[in-house]
């Protein structure tokens, strides 16, 4: 009795220097958010503020003030781009999954897939840069979009195969040999029982695509193409005068992916096991 | 008389009847010294008005991240921009690599006389012209007047050794922690206030071609720095701050002495940006004992187009309306005009006489950078080495020794 | 039959194989011809030469390049060694039984999905060294007699850096290693036990080998993040102090689109490629070995 009280003890002490460890950081984002301008530049600082000020959330949620602008339209160009970038990359690395998991595509391949995301971004950026300059896409999402999907493209179709090769094949042998088309087959049976490790895959490429930074820098050059990484780069580099102001950014900033990754964390953990166990 | 006054009036008409077709105008600009993103805001609306079938994009960028804003959208080709803001330091560069359009036919003849000479230089290489100077800045020296009469100093310093004296009384008197600070990350904003420094002391960066940083006034300059540093005179967190961050540490009350560009006169005199609002006083950066009364930097920042921008004449009528001395001297709070007769114009002395007479001495003795092809590459090279020195990691003869060898190995 | 399923496998992969083509294929070739020439950017054509092994030669002896090469793989083993060492850690921790365990599993993701950037600047702002959390309560702790420069000293602003990434990286390494650790069997663990095992025997024979497979999974993935890092130099530090934080990704960006030498910055690039290929072969190769023996 004594050892298990002791081990208690032990275990939930260690939680509490990892709640720590984890949130404190965060929370210290949000109150520096909701302080005074004052307050940010007290020595030493003050840690809980006088009034809780909401102003600069409602700045930046006001399009007509300036910071607002800048940040609707990041926030609207990084949903775009993302978003894009999520669904085109899942309803290519689909069939492409199920040919590595069913047709007998070569693994070497799918090596060959992997291997392209190994490789530094810097090896591809000039090159790509000169070819969307030819295309007249630089500055636009749609390269943004095409580039991120590429980036996305081989980690899910992995994932995918992964999740596809635990699926017993004698579901879709079945469906085949009642003669439904692939196609079918793919959409009514094997999607439907794949849907946890879709939802894995949605979450991952989007937080990715959500994260970008290096592309978007070099891609993008104004208001209606900047992503909120880039936007925050340079707004928070430039004269600004509050640090609550930057803090608050980072916030709104990290509603989105918080949100994704809190809606669908469990489905990382059975894609991912899934995927990282067979593959 | 009469016509000299219609003059300028029927060529006011001549502009605004000209009309645009319906054009969006790509402009870039930077988010820190100089103008603010307000008053570009106003300026440009006010063009908007002049001009009927103009609209303007405003992008604003840090200062760190604007040369490369410029490279990399000149393959963009009209998605890029039509009109950028650029510093004194890359004219040469962009020339080079054709990234500019020249416009020297465009610039009427007899503006050369009535723009200063550091100015000009900011958009001029090889004699050919890329562009209108439209920001006319070097570092002032910002000191706290309640401070140093805290202390019994009864006159801000005329020399860089006083600066040092005055600062170890105020740190001895316990009146400020840390009397200096400066913008010494490693950056642009570094070099700036290292070539203040060495045009001080009579330094030079290149004979001819050959970098000659490692000597004299140079290398007096960088142990002036360092010594400031370890003395603790300096604040240490100077090596990470920027500009920015020497305005917050500036207006908190947090130093008594502080280099600076024009836009900190006004902001630090603004109560709600500052705790020190009119209790500070500019001067010109000092000079050293025998060598110099009095140095700056030639931190002048011009307009241009883009080589690739499909819009070339809207966009000259806009830098043409940005750069016009009227429009200048109605904002002249952060940014002063590149115009000489604007220094006795009342509307852009009233309220600031102390800037305007430092910046009348400043610009006599502006000193540039070096002005070659590679200079971006020069720059890093000696950030990387004075930051060493300032760190204490090296020597500063070592340092600047190796930065020679650097320099001359660039490709 | 056997045709129309070769043409399907085809038709199924060719999406894919269209938009990896075009996106990575191409590109790379281009960069790797580009490294053999001397070509520059610029906005006005200008004649490029073919100049073979010159860029190659240059680089290998550029002693700034190596030097950003050894602070990219310090960077990258530590913070992803610290990273796996310390993700298995808390996922052992969550996989036992106590109170507050579930709300504790769920609020670990958080940093995770914090964005870099904004990693990066909520790091820049606690390091501040006037005004930053950091100083503040290390100072009032009397831990430090003086605020200190966390992001303007040489060698600590690298590990300053190294520890906002390991914060913002940790939890995916507790969630892989804590959903393998669920199917890890309970009777070899309970077999063991009897035998007479310690607690560490038992995870060095039978844990760890388990979770082998999927932590190793998400240490490569991670590897190759670090090894490109890019975004939270950039705006944390910019490569200061006195270039103690430039890495090999900053290093080539600055070749590119600060000096303008395309051709030159193509072969760095070419070999960052290289080494990245290199490292993680060796580290996958090392660890499948270690896992199997």
């Amino acid at each position: 009795m004594k050892n298990t009280n002791f081990k208690l003890f032990g275990l939930l002490s260690a939680s509490l220097i990892l709640v720590v460890f984890t949130l404190s950081p965060l929370i210290w984002l949000i109150i520096m958010s909701v302080s005074s301008a004052a307050e940010l530049t007290a020595k030493p600082l003050v840690w809980w503020p006088d009034t809780i000020d909401f102003s600069r959330y409602s700045d930046l949620l006001n399009m007509d003030s300036g910071s607002g602008e800048r940040f609707l339209m990041a926030l609207r160009n990084s949903l775009i781009t993302a978003i894009t970038a999520t669904l085109m990359a899942l309803i290519i690395s689909i069939p492409a999954a199920f040919a590595f998991s069913r047709r007998g595509a070569s693994l070497v391949l799918l090596f060959g897939f992997l291997a392209t995301i190994m490789m530094p971004p810097i090896t591809y950026i000039l090159p790509l840069y000169n070819i969307f300059g030819s295309l007249s896409l630089l500055n636009s999402s749609t390269a943004l979009a095409i580039v991120y999907c590429a980036m996305l493209l081989p980690f899910a179709t992995w994932l995918m195969k992964s999740n596809f090769d635990a699926i017993p094949a004698e579901l879709d042998q079945a469906s085949m040999l009642e003669g439904a088309s692939t196609f079918y087959t793919l959409r009514r049976v094997i999607l439907p029982l794949a849907l946890p490790a879709i939802a894995a895959t949605f979450m991952l490429s989007f937080l990715a695509a959500w994260d970008e930074f290096f592309y978007a820098l070099i891609f993008t050059s104004d208001l209606s193409t900047k992503t909120l990484p880039v936007a925050i780069a340079d707004f928070t580099a430039g004269r600004v005068t509050d640090y609550g102001v930057i803090a608050a950014v980072g916030v709104l900033a990290s509603l989105p992916p918080a949100i994704v990754a809190m809606c669908f964390q469990r489905f990382i953990v059975s894609g991912l096991t899934a995927g990282s166990v067979k593959g | 008389m009469i016509i000299k006054k219609l003059l300028p009036m029927s060529m006011l008409a001549l502009a605004t009847s000209m009309a645009f077709a319906d054009t969006e105008l790509n402009a870039l600009f930077m988010s820190q010294a100089a103008y603010s993103e307000a008053d570009i805001k106003a300026m440009t609306a006010e063009f908007e008005e002049n001009n009927p079938g103009i609209s303007v994009a405003l992008e604003f960028v840090p200062y760190e991240a604007l040369h490369d804003k410029i490279i990399t959208s000149a393959a963009a080709g009209t998605n890029g921009y039509d009109i950028v803001l650029y510093d004194v330091v890359w004219p040469a560069e962009f020339a080079e690599g054709g990234f500019l359009t020249d416009v020297t036919d465009r610039v009427p003849k007899d503006l050369g006389n009535q723009i200063f000479d550091g100015a000009w230089t900011t958009v001029t290489y090889n004699s050919r012209i890329f562009g209108m100077p439209w920001i006319l800045d070097t570092k002032y020296l910002f000191f706290n007047r309640e401070m140093l009469s805290q202390a019994g100093i009864e006159t801000p310093p005329s020399t860089w050794a006083e600066v040092m004296e005055q600062s170890q009384i105020l740190k001895d008197k316990g009146v400020v922690k840390y009397p200096l600070v400066w913008s010494w990350s490693q950056s642009e904003a570094m070099i700036c206030d290292y070539t203040t420094l060495v045009a001080a002391h009579g330094g030079s960066f290149f004979e001819g071609a050959k970098p000659a940083f490692n000597k004299d006034g140079a290398l007096a300059a960088i142990d002036y720095m360092a010594t400031s540093l370890k003395s603790g005179l300096t604040n240490p967190a100077s090596t990470e701050y920027f500009e920015e961050d020497v305005r917050r540490v500036f207006s908190n009350g947090e130093a008594a002495f502080a280099l600076n560009w024009t836009y900190m006169n006004a902001l630090v005199n603004d109560p709600s940006e500052s705790k020190v609002a009119g209790k500070i006083g500019v001067m010109p950066a000092p000079g050293v004992k025998g060598v110099s009364e009095a140095s700056a930097v030639n931190g002048s920042m011009g307009l241009g187009i883009p080589s690739n921008s499909a819009h070339k004449d809207e966009a000259w009528a806009l830098i043409s309306y940005l750069t016009d001395k009227k429009v200048q001297e109605n904002y002249a709070k952060l940014s002063l005009p590149v115009w000489k007769e604007s220094y006795s114009v009342k509307s852009v002395t009233e309220g600031q006489e102390e800037l305007v007479s430092a910046a009348s001495k400043a610009i006599a003795v502006m000193s540039p950078r070096p002005v070659v092809p590679a200079y971006t590459e020069v720059s890093n090279i000696l950030q990387k080495h004075l930051h060493s020195i300032l760190l204490g990691e090296e020597s500063s003869e070592d340092a600047l020794a190796d930065a020679v060898k650097r320099v001359s190995r660039i490709r | 039959m056997v045709i129309n399923k070769r043409l399907e496998k085809w038709a199924l992969l060719s999406p894919a194989l269209v938009v990896l083509g075009l996106v990575t294929l191409v590109p790379f070739v281009q960069t790797l011809w580009l490294s053999f020439t001397d070509e520059r950017i610029t906005a006005i054509s200008k004649p490029v030469n073919w100049i073979g092994l010159e860029n190659y030669i240059y680089a290998i002896t550029d002693p700034d390049f190596i030097e950003a090469l050894g602070r990219t793989i310090y960077f990258t083993l530590t913070s992803v060694g610290i990273e796996g060492v310390l993700g298995v850690a808390v996922a052992l921790l969550l996989n036992q039984k106590f109170p507050g365990r579930n709300v504790l599993r769920f609020l670990i993701i958080l940093p995770w999905a914090v964005p870099t950037i904004v990693n990066a600047i909520m790091w820049r702002l606690i390091y501040h060294p006037e005004y930053g959390a950091l100083n503040s309560f290390l100072w009032q702790m009397g831990i430090i007699p003086d605020y200190q420069s966390w992001l303007g000293t040489p060698g600590r602003a690298l590990n300053m850096i190294i520890f906002a990434d390991i914060w913002k990286n940790f939890p995916l390494v507790v969630y892989i290693s804590l959903a393998a650790l669920q199917t890890v069997p309970m009777d070899l663990l309970q077999a063991s036990r009897i035998e007479g095992a310690g607690a560490w025997r038992r995870f060095r024979t039978i844990t760890l080998p388990w979770i082998m497979g999927p932590l190793l999974v998400v240490l490569v993935l991670r590897t190759i993040e670090a090894f490109r890092v890019f975004d939270i130099v950039y705006v944390m530090t910019r490569g200061g102090p006195s270039d103690s934080t430039k890495t090999a990704s900053f290093f080539v960006y600055q070749e590119y689109f600060n000096y303008l030498r395309s051709g030159s910055g193509a072969s760095y690039a070419v070999l960052l490629a290289a080494i990245s290929t290199v490292l993680i072969s060796i580290y996958y190769i090392g660890a499948r070995r270690q896992a199997q023996g």
